[in-house]
Order: structure tokens, then C-alpha cells, then sequence
């Protein structure tokens, strides 16, 4: 059920993508599409009532295993937020170089390259 | 050859309220950055997180008090070194691994037996990577903000104007 | 020598990284330093991937063991693969000694340059799933930073073009990983192979496998989803362009997409014939798209689509014969593309344009590039000796071979249409008449005359591969790893 909230959001963000007319929110957009995929990836590991995956000093290995949420999507989506991060940096930059080469921010006018 | 790099100083940052908040605040919130680093491999944290507390704090200072005297704490050339020495840094530690016996990159050449758990300084050369990954991604995003703010390049046309595109549409209008 | 192979496998990755990371370091106002580091690094990547010809490995990092550790898998494939990035990538290494004099930023190019390689080298080796995604993402921010970094007009709309459609691949490609990550509970590629193997392809995994096909299809331009390509590697500077169309495109798309439908998800009637209709379309509509260009970079951009079409067809066919010709022309593809590329860019250094409408009789300025051009051009288009040639030849007997007449046909037909707009190429850049526009034409620089020496070398020396002592090793043995489906690297 919840996973589909999170498609709904990658889906808002495709929309974004495809409808927006000016870079800066074509870049918005594709956050948001990120956020969706990392929320997925981190209810993937979900367990109903699950503890946090952080070992007490006196727990045992069984017991962890059997009571914690998974801990590897919460490693993996910290990883991707970085990239993300990575990526949005370089847009940005990008989008920054567009305005100052073509003046404007409005995507359908950035058109030298057609054919 | 290269361009010309302007700083665009724009007044000396904000008001008063605020440079003294930041005053006081710097302080803590990279205490707190650096917590987040050390103890990474105990708690949640870790470099990416601790790295990040870190560089907010440095923009913070930059925010509050302009791009000249918050460049004047944490310098771009620094933060350039900075950022190729940690991860330089995280590859030694990996490099070091395969020496040992058997070794493997990023073998953990440390063991945690003789040093226990829980402690600071258990874990091996995890919180080694942790503290080399905090000063990476400090000083990563502190360059990235700095670059994206604060440095103006002018940007050269291929006819030769100083013209931007910007200052065209100025000029048409 | 199988020892040495195995430790060799995480240098691969490790020494470009350090590498760009020392550049960066030291040689920031020195760029004769960072050149040479690049050209040597190059050099060693490439001696260490011959090297590691018939070796087989698995490298457990930090120690773990497999299915809690990370590994790094060393087969025929990869070592096919990692030849191709290192040699074509010390090719490129040299010719932008002097190429990229014009830029100011110079070392940041070698920076980028060896981090892309990096990002290319950590996709081929990977052994589980996330660092696959994590590699691929270096190496595609590395190649839109280096798409962008001329900072002209064209080259930042071009980036931005591509950077829009790189990050919604990455999307539906870590959609992918979440979902196998969901089913299976493991992201170790022989891990996930065994499982599919026990339990069968049902349809979230099916869905899994459909947005992967989706998300690789991007990054290795197939149509429909091919639009960023036209735009980005014109647009970018010559070596970039010769690295991107030559390797890039390689080794993130089709290279995981035979990894993913051969090795892992093991592939039935329904992938086979996917791939298939997928190459035949991209064959016929790059061909046809690239006869009508007057930029010749673009030309080129459009016959890079034109060949993968054929690759995936290859690929698609599902035979031994029909996998050998898609890896050869795999192989063929990088080493011609990259020269042709090469050629445009010096076509442009001397000349200051693209447009085939302002260009003719570059034989007698620029004797290198016409001759190494006309190398490039006569292997694409599949004239006898060269390699072009046996690698289309092998792809249509495989089609015929599976019974796929029409698929054939079209196969032959799009091979007619690469010869009819590599011969324009010819015709109006180099032999016709020189034109009065161009008098003041600069002859190559010794840098990139030698770097297209050498792509042409390997383009001729490669078409006496099929000889049967020197296919063995590293053209069959990538053909057996591609169709041991299922369990790979054991």
C-alpha cells in the first residue's frame, strides 16, 4: 500500500520533468523523483514493529535479528542520497552556465541543437 | 588565459541579530559535526552525516558574515586540497589492508577483539574511513556552495564579447 | 598467473581514482604533469588488462565472504571489456595532449577523464547490484561534467539535455534494485542468478527485469530512447566525444544490459526477442537519420546508434555465432568509432568547423586524418579486409543461421546505408576540391597524429582476429561467459 505512495510521488516528479518550463524546476522535479526511489528503497527493508538496527550492549545476535529493521537499504539509500546530491550539484551548475550563456531560464528557448 | 575571477561582495553579509547568533552557534553546531564523525560507527552518523553538519556550519559563517570573511576562515584552495586529501586518504586506508596477511582491500587490519565493542575506539579502521569521508564531504560541499555563490566567472562568448547572454537580452530590451 | 589476476582486480578501480585525485592535488597549475600521469595511468591500465587475458577471479573486499561481503568479479567478458576501455583510453589520453590546449582548466579534463575511466572500470568489475548503480553513477556525472566543458552554447544545452535523461535512467534503474532487492533479499549477482535460476522469472521480478531493459536502453541510446545522444556527443570536445560514443556508451549499456539478460536473469523467448526488434529498429532508424547530417560529428553520432542497433541484434539472437559477432563488432565499434571521432576533432582543430558543406580536400592538408579516416570509414562501413567487414558478415550469418531471414536483410541493407554516408563523409570532407574558405588550415599536431595512428593500427591488426589461434582467448572465451547463463564466475 505505502509503496504505492511512493510511486505516486516518482510519478509527480516525471510529470514535473515533462511539463516544466524552466530548468530550475526540471531540476526540482528530479529530486523529488529521487526522494521516491529512495523512499522505496528504504520500506523495502521495513518490519512491522521493528526495532532500530542498532546493537544495545546487551542484546544478543538472534534477538537483533529477529527484532530490527533491515539495515542495508538504510546504507544503500545513503549512498544514493549522496550521488543525488552529486548530481544536483552539477545541474545546478549547469543551469547557472545556461542563463549566463543564453539569458534565459525557459527550456523552450535553450533550442540551438535541433535535427 | 585563465578568467577572471570577481568576488561579489554584497555588503558585509546580514544583520546584526544574526552574526551574533552565528557567533555563538559556529562553535557548537561543529561540535556536533564532528560528533556525528567520531562516534559513526557506533551510532547513527558517519561521514556523510557528520560531513555535512560540518560544512553548514562554514556556510553558516559565510551566509551570516559575506563571502570575504567567511572565505577568509576556509578558504577555496583549501577546501580543494582538503577534498582530494580525504578520499586520498580513505584510498590509503583500503591500500593498507592488502599488506597484511591475506590481506584484501579494505581488509580491517584492526581488530576489534583486542580493543572491544562500543568503545570509540573499536571497529577497526571504520572510524578512520568515517573521519577521512567527514573531511571529503565538508569540504566538497563547502567548494560547492562557495563556487555556486560566491565566484562570478565571466564567461567568455566565442565572438569575443564580454556580453552574456544575460547582458543581450539586457541590451535588446 | 591466475594469483596475480586476482589481486590485480581492485587496481582497476583504485589506481584512475588516486590518480585523479593526485592530479587534482598537485598538478593543478602543471598540466604537462597532469598529462602525463593520465597517459601513464592509461598505459598501465591497459598493460595490466592484457595481462589479465584467460584469468578468472572473484575479489572478496575487506575479506568477507560472499554473500555478506562485496566482490569484484574478473571473467572473459570483463577482460573483453577492460581492454577496450584501457587501449582505446590511452589512445584518447594522447590526442588530448594537444587538443585540449585551447581550454584553460586543463587538468580538471584529465580529473574528469580518469574519474569516467574509474566509473567504467568499477561497472565492468562489479560483482553485486548497488555498486554496479554506484559506478555507473561516477562515471555518468564524470561524462556530463565532460559533456559541459568547453562551457559553449551548445555544450551546456547539450549537457543539460542529457543530464535530465541520465538521472531519469538512474531512477528506473535503482527502481530496479529496490524491487530485485524486495524479492530476492540479495544483491550479490550470483546470488540473485541461483534464485531466479530455483523460482522462475514471476512478475514483480519480471517488472524489475522490464525497468532495468529501460534504464540501460537509455544509457546505451537504443531507440526510442536515443534523444539525448545526437546532442551530446557533437556537441562535446573530440576526445570527449570519441570516449562517450567509443567506450562510454559500451560499457554502462550494453555491457550490463548482456550482463543482467545472460548472466543473471537468464533470458527466455520473450528478452530474445526484445533485444532483437530493439537493435533492428535502432540499425534502421540511426541509419537512416545519419544520411541526411551536415555536421559531421553528428553523422557520426547518429551511425554510433546505427551500430549498437546491430550489437543488440547480435545480442538478441541468442546463438553462439550471433553473441561472437555482437561482441567483435562491440570491440570493432569502439576502436573504428573512436578514430572517426578523433578525425572530426582534427578536422576541426585545423579547420574551425563541422559542417561538410564548408569542408573538401582535406587529403592533401591533413594527410594523417585522411588516411586514418579513410581506415575508419572503409572498417565502418563493412568493406573486405577490414574488420567492420567480419563483425557485420558473422551478425548476418547468425541471422540467417536462426532462421530470421527479414532480420538479415535488414542487417545487410543498413550496412549498405552506413557505406552510402560514410562514402559522403569521404567525398566532401576529404576528396573533393578544396574550397576558397579554406586557406588558412593548421596540419595536426604530432599528439594526435600518433593517437590516430595508433586507433587505425588496432583497427586494421583487428581484423586478423578471427584467425583462429588469436580468437580464443579473450573473443570466445567473452562468448562462452555471456551464454553460461545463470551461475557466473565460479
Amino acid at each position: 500500500m505505502i509503496y504505492s505512495l511512493c510511486l505516486l510521488l516518482i510519478l509527480i516528479g516525471l510529470y514535473g520533468v515533462v511539463a516544466s518550463r524552466q530548468t530550475l524546476k526540471i531540476v526540482v522535479s528530479l529530486l523529488i523523483m529521487n526522494h521516491g526511489v529512495h523512499l522505496l528503497l528504504l520500506l523495502v527493508g521495513y518490519r512491522q514493529g521493528g526495532n532500530p538496527p542498532i546493537v544495545d550492549p546487551g542484546a544478543t545476535m538472534t534477538n537483533f535479528a529477529n527484532g530490527a529493521v533491515d539495515p542495508l537499504p538504510q546504507a544503500l539509500v545513503l549512498t544514493a542520497i549522496v550521488i543525488g546530491l552529486g548530481v544536483l550539484a552539477l545541474m545546478v551548475a549547469l543551469c547557472v552556465r545556461l542563463y549566463e550563456r543564453y539569458g534565459t531560464f525557459d527550456v523552450t528557448e535553450i533550442r540551438r541543437l535541433r535535427g | 588565459m585563465s578568467e577572471p575571477h570577481k568576488l561579489r561582495d554584497r555588503g558585509t553579509g546580514m544583520s546584526m541579530t544574526v552574526k551574533t547568533v552565528t557567533r555563538w552557534l559556529k562553535g557548537p553546531i561543529l561540535l556536533f559535526g564532528i560528533y556525528l564523525v567520531i562516534y559513526g560507527h557506533i551510532t547513527p552518523g558517519g561521514g556523510f552525516g557528520g560531513g555535512v553538519v560540518i560544512a553548514s556550519a562554514f556556510i553558516l559563517i559565510m551566509l551570516a558574515t559575506g563571502e570575504r570573511a567567511g572565505l577568509s576562515v576556509f578558504s577555496k584552495a583549501a577546501a580543494s586540497r582538503l577534498d582530494s586529501v580525504g578520499l586520498l586518504i580513505f584510498l590509503l586506508l583500503g591500500w593498507l589492508g592488502t599488506w597484511w596477511a591475506g590481506g584484501y582491500f579494505f581488509e580491517n587490519f584492526i581488530q576489534t577483539a583486542e580493543t572491544g565493542h562500543f568503545t570509540v575506539l573499536s571497529g577497526g579502521i571504520i572510524p578512520m574511513g568515517n573521519l577521512a569521508l567527514g573531511l571529503k564531504v565538508a569540504s566538497a560541499l563547502f567548494l560547492v556552495f562557495t563556487v555556486l555563490t560566491a565566484f562570478h566567472i565571466a564567461v567568455e562568448s566565442p565572438t569575443g564579447q564580454e556580453n552574456t547572454g544575460a547582458q543581450q537580452r539586457e541590451n535588446e530590451k | 598467473m591466475s594469483f596475480d589476476v586476482q589481486n590485480l582486480i581492485p587496481v582497476f578501480v583504485a589506481l584512475p581514482l588516486g590518480m585523479s585525485l593526485l592530479i587534482q592535488l598537485v598538478a593543478r597549475r602543471l598540466r604537462p604533469l597532469a598529462e602525463l600521469l593520465s597517459i601513464i595511468t592509461m598505459l598501465m591500465l591497459a598493460l595490466m588488462s592484457i595481462s589479465a587475458i584467460g584469468g578468472q577471479g572473484i575479489y572478496h573486499l575487506g575479506g568477507w565472504p560472499t554473500p555478506v561481503g562485496i566482490d569484484m568479479r574478473l571473467d572473459g567478458l570483463a577482460t573483453l571489456l577492460l581492454m577496450t576501455v584501457s587501449i582505446i583510453g590511452f589512445g584518447v589520453s594522447l590526442y588530448s595532449v594537444n587538443y585540449m590546449r585551447r581550454f584553460s582548466a586543463g587538468s580538471h579534463f584529465y580529473s574528469l577523464f580518469l574519474l569516467m575511466v574509474t566509473g567504467m572500470n568499477g561497472v565492468i568489475l562489479a560483482g553485486d547490484l548497488f555498486n554496479l548503480y554506484v559506478f555507473l553513477e561516477v562515471a555518468a556525472i564524470a561524462s556530463y561534467a565532460l559533456v559541459a566543458f568547453g562551457c559553449a552554447h551548445e555544450e551546456l544545452e547539450a549537457s543539460f539535455k542529457y543530464i535530465v535523461l541520465g538521472s531519469l535512467s538512474s531512477v528506473l534503474i535503482l527502481t530496479g534494485v529496490a524491487l530485485v532487492y524486495g524479492i530476492t533479499g540479495t544483491l550479490n549477482l550470483t546470488h540473485i542468478a541461483t534464485r531466479i535460476a530455483e523460482s522462475g522469472m514471476e512478475a514483480p521480478m519480471l517488472l524489475a527485469f522490464g525497468l532495468f531493459i529501460c534504464g540501460f536502453a537509455f544509457k546505451s541510446a537504443l531507440v526510442p530512447f536515443h534523444a539525448w545522444l545526437p546532442d551530446a556527443h557533437p556537441s562535446a570536445p573530440a576526445p570527449v566525444s570519441a570516449m562517450l560514443s567509443g567506450v562510454l556508451v559500451k560499457a554502462i549499456g550494453i555491457y550490463v544490459l548482456a550482463r543482467l539478460a545472460f548472466n543473471v536473469f537468464g533470458v527466455g523467448e520473450t528478452e530474445l526477442s526484445l533485444l532483437r526488434w530493439l537493435g533492428l529498429l535502432s540499425m534502421v532508424a540511426g541509419g537512416l537519420l545519419a544520411v541526411g547530417q551536415k555536421d559531421i560529428k553528428r553523422l557520426f553520432a547518429y551511425s554510433s546508434i546505427s551500430q549498437l542497433g546491430f550489437m543488440v541484434l547480435g545480442l538478441g539472437l541468442g546463438t553462439p555465432l550471433g553473441i561472437v559477432g555482437a561482441l567483435y563488432h562491440l570491440v570493432n565499434h569502439a576502436m573504428f568509432k573512436s578514430l572517426l571521432f578523433l578525425n572530426a576533432g582534427a578536422v576541426e582543430y585545423a579547420t574551425g568547423t563541422r559542417n561538410l558543406r564548408e569542408l573538401g580536400g582535406l587529403n592533401r592538408l591533413l594527410p594523417v586524418t585522411g588516411a586514418t579516416s579513410l581506415v575508419g570509414s572503409m572498417s565502418i562501413a563493412g568493406i573486405p579486409p577490414f574488420n567492420g567487414f567480419w563483425s557485420k558478415l558473422i551478425i548476418v550469418l547468425a541471422c540467417v543461421e536462426s532462421g530470421f531471414y527479414g532480420f538479415a536483410v535488414a542487417a545487410v541493407l543498413v550496412s549498405i546505408v552506413t557505406l552510402a554516408y560514410q562514402l559522403k563523409v569521404q567525398r566532401m570532407a576529404f576528396f573533393a576540391g578544396l574550397p576558397k574558405t579554406l586557406v588558412a588550415v593548421r596540419r595536426e599536431p604530432p599528439m594526435m597524429a600518433l593517437a590516430m595512428i595508433l586507433l587505425a593500427l588496432g583497427c586494421i591488426s583487428l581484423s586478423f582476429v578471427l584467425l583462429s589461434g588469436l580468437r580464443e582467448p579473450w573473443l570466445i572465451a567473452a562468448a562462452q561467459q555471456v551464454l553460461s547463463s545463470g551461475v557466473f564466475g565460479n
